[in-house]
């Protein structure tokens, strides 16, 4: 296949306190796309546009230094967010056990 | 105190067995080795995958094959065509594979069938136990999402396994896109087990154990390739048979009503040609868009889900009963196969919700506004408004 995946660019609403870093590197561990580095002791953005907003670094993030609005990226969920008024939502089945995704 | 309903399937509704391992909640079990009865219970089945039972301080624990045999390949196909999605799952609690031990790894996995399968196939010739939480069938990466493969399910289900008298270390492998829903230091501060996150993909399961539980760089990333791509685009055949039936309903009453009142001949020509842009719109949104997608141009997968329409829509010049329709008809493939193609988003391993909302604001819009054209030219194409 070669090339990396790209979505939309200077969207995601990822960020991160460098000053609350402790350098653990757990969020470069997580990442599925390579967003995050840790050089000398702290862990930065490296590459945010790669950000799919799956929110396991902010969750893994001990010190709390990262921050980010958690979602699928899924039109689907997103319209049943709009017509529920309440958060995207995968349970497209109703009986709470939806597989869909 | 045992574990005894893991391993088998329940004949009471899927949901009862929410506590398995749960001391008391599984009945006495087996107390004896001997005897062809082993592990059975009335009303209880043993699947096919468990091969045996291993006594361990905490009762028996089914052992499973790493081999997956004819049901879990026929499994695997229904569940692919939407039979019995939402029921394929394995009761949670603990398994083991091959002959583990006090020192042998834990692996963490969800109870949907497919993963627990893909997960036990990689692991022949290794010793360990699986820990499988309850996500209510959902594969590990939606059910992180949705905090079901989570935190607390996974610190509740630790604790009720008894797992502190199974094993003599404290280290759980939870696979890396388990992390959205599972906090590392919670799960430690919880339960006082060290999460390792482990590789993305279940196949580099045995080289991340020889190497100490490291995972190289290329274990973390989610890839997408091809044959993925097209995999889940297919389910969409399953999933939108109502969908299919809706536009079906649709396109016939379109076409028949007007002069004449309501024409059969005509109600029938709209029908299927109407039905069969629809569906080249859907085969271009569905499997030509996820195959193309690294070269459909654009970022916005209504965009590339557009230009795939006009591509297998084009087809629609093969039957089109006149120029007219034949212009309706090929925009409306193009716009079934943009919304498809906005939907394949949920599907993608890369798509950030901010982005994909973004694109639906600019594109719902205009696929309105092409549908609407779509189905003018194409009803003044079948004649007699």
């Amino acid at each position: 296949m070669g090339g990396r995946f790209r979505y939309i660019p200077g969207v995601v609403t990822l960020r991160m306190d460098p000053h609350r870093c402790s350098g653990c590197g757990v969020c470069a561990q997580v990442c599925p796309h390579g967003v995050f580095v840790v050089e000398g002791g702290t862990a930065s953005i490296a590459d945010r546009d790669a950000c799919m907003e799956c929110g396991a670094c902010a969750l893994n993030c001990a010190s709390g230094a990262i921050e980010v609005e958690q979602g699928v990226g899924c039109a689907r969920a997103i319209i049943n967010g709009w017509i529920t008024g309440g958060p995207p939502s995968c349970d497209c089945g109703g009986d709470g056990s939806s597989t869909c995704c | 105190m045992s574990c005894s309903a893991i391993g088998r399937e329940l004949s009471a509704p899927p949901g009862s067995d929410a506590q398995s391992c749960g001391p008391g909640a599984c009945g006495a079990g087996p107390t004896s080795t001997d005897g062809a009865g082993q592990g059975e219970l009335p009303g209880y089945r043993r699947w096919h995958f468990v091969s045996s039972f291993l006594e361990t301080p905490v009762g028996p624990v089914p052992v499973v094959k790493t081999s997956l045999e004819r049901p879990d390949r026929v499994g695997a196909a229904l569940v692919r065509l939407g039979v019995g999605r939402g029921r394929y799952r394995v009761a949670p609690g603990l398994y083991a594979v091959g002959a583990p031990g006090p020192e042998s790894p834990v692996l963490v996995t969800a109870n949907y069938k497919l993963t627990f399968d893909s997960l036990r196939k990689e692991l022949a010739g290794l010793n360990a136990w699986i820990l499988v939480l309850d996500t209510a069938g959902v594969n590990v990466w939606c059910a992180a999402g949705k905090k079901t493969f989570g935190t607390m399910e996974l610190a509740r289900r630790v604790a009720a396994c008894g797992l502190t008298e199974v094993v003599s270390h404290r280290r759980l492998v939870v696979p890396q896109l388990g992390a959205p829903g599972v906090a590392a230091h919670e799960v430690k501060r919880l339960c006082g087990f060290r999460v390792v996150f482990g590789p993305v993909r279940a196949a580099d399961i045995p080289a991340f154990l020889e190497a100490g539980m490291k995972a190289t760089p290329a274990m973390r990333r989610v890839e997408f390739p091809a044959l993925d791509r097209v995999a889940v685009g297919l389910v969409e055949f399953a999933n939108e048979r109502r969908t299919m039936l809706w536009v079906a309903l649709a396109l016939l009453a379109l076409a028949g009503i007007g002069q004449g009142v309501f024409s059969l001949q005509r109600a029938w020509l709209g029908l299927w040609t109407g039905f069969a842009a629809y569906m080249l719109g859907f085969a271009g949104g569905n499997v030509l868009c996820p195959l193309a997608l690294p070269w459909l141009p654009g970022r916005s997968f209504a965009l590339k889900g557009a230009v795939a329409g006009l591509a297998a829509g084009a087809g629609v010049w093969a039957f089109a009963p006149n120029a007219l329709a034949g212009l309706g008809l090929w925009l409306g493939a193009a716009v079934a196969a943009s919304w498809y193609g906005m939907n394949f988003t949920g599907s993608s391993t890369y798509t950030s919700p901010t982005g994909v909302e973004k694109e639906m604001r600019a594109a719902i819009p205009l696929q309105g506004v092409g549908l609407a054209v779509a189905l003018a030219l194409w009803r003044l194409g079948v004649g007699g408004v």
